[in-house]
């Protein structure tokens, strides 16, 4: 992955508390995976800034090196790798992603 | 699309002393699959290092012809756990 998408890349993880990469948008995602963390996010109320990779081949292959991480949707919170569908479903499951979504919002949590 | 033993033996053979491994074709298609890996190599890792440990043992297969896998990974002892709170 060449250093101009990875410094794309960590920008917009840096610009926003809450991304998530995924196929689709907030109101169309394309693909189940992405559909279940925009779900877990509308149910935590939580805003996210959603990157729709089937719009741009760069970033979603340089997304997959940048996390070591080789599927989508990802979900980051103040610039860390949370996780993919499964594990944000598991931490939402058992209450852990609430307090790390809620610090990233109103900016308690430390990176 | 990839054959299920394809996958068994490669997290086999790159996930150190895994003792418990579950795979499910999720659609008949062999390339949606579901994956129970129990390891003590996944003592001490976060859920996403321990994912990351089975996905870089699956290496190429993931770029292509895997196209989802749902993992569920435990330590020995935390799949021991598992086992009394479904009783």
């Amino acid at each position: 992955m060449d250093e101009a998408v990875k410094a794309r890349i960590q920008g917009i993880i840096d610009e926003h508390p809450i991304v998530l990469f995924m196929k689709g948008t907030r109101n169309f995602p394309q693909c189940g995976f992405s559909a279940t963390v925009v779900e877990v996010m509308k149910r935590l109320d939580a805003d996210f800034h959603g990157v729709n990779v089937l719009e741009d081949p760069e970033i979603r292959e340089g997304i997959k090196e940048f996390a070591n991480w080789p599927t989508i949707p990802q979900l980051y919170v103040k610039g860390e790798f949370v996780g993919g569908c499964d594990i944000v479903r598991d931490m939402f499951t058992a209450g852990e992603l609430t307090p790390i979504v809620n610090g990233a919002l109103d900016g308690t949590v430390d990176k | 699309m990839i054959e299920p033993n394809v996958i068994e033996e490669r997290i086999r053979e790159n996930v150190p002393g895994v003792s418990h491994l579950a795979l499910e074709d999720l659609t008949g298609g062999k390339d949606h699959y579901k994956a129970v890996v129990v390891s003590a190599a996944f003592d001490g890792k976060s859920r996403v290092q321990q994912h990351q440990m089975v996905y870089r043992a699956l290496g190429e297969l993931m770029a292509g012809p895997v196209h989802a896998l749902a993992l569920q990974t435990y330590t020995p002892e935390a799949w021991g756990q598992r086992g009394k709170s479904l009783l």
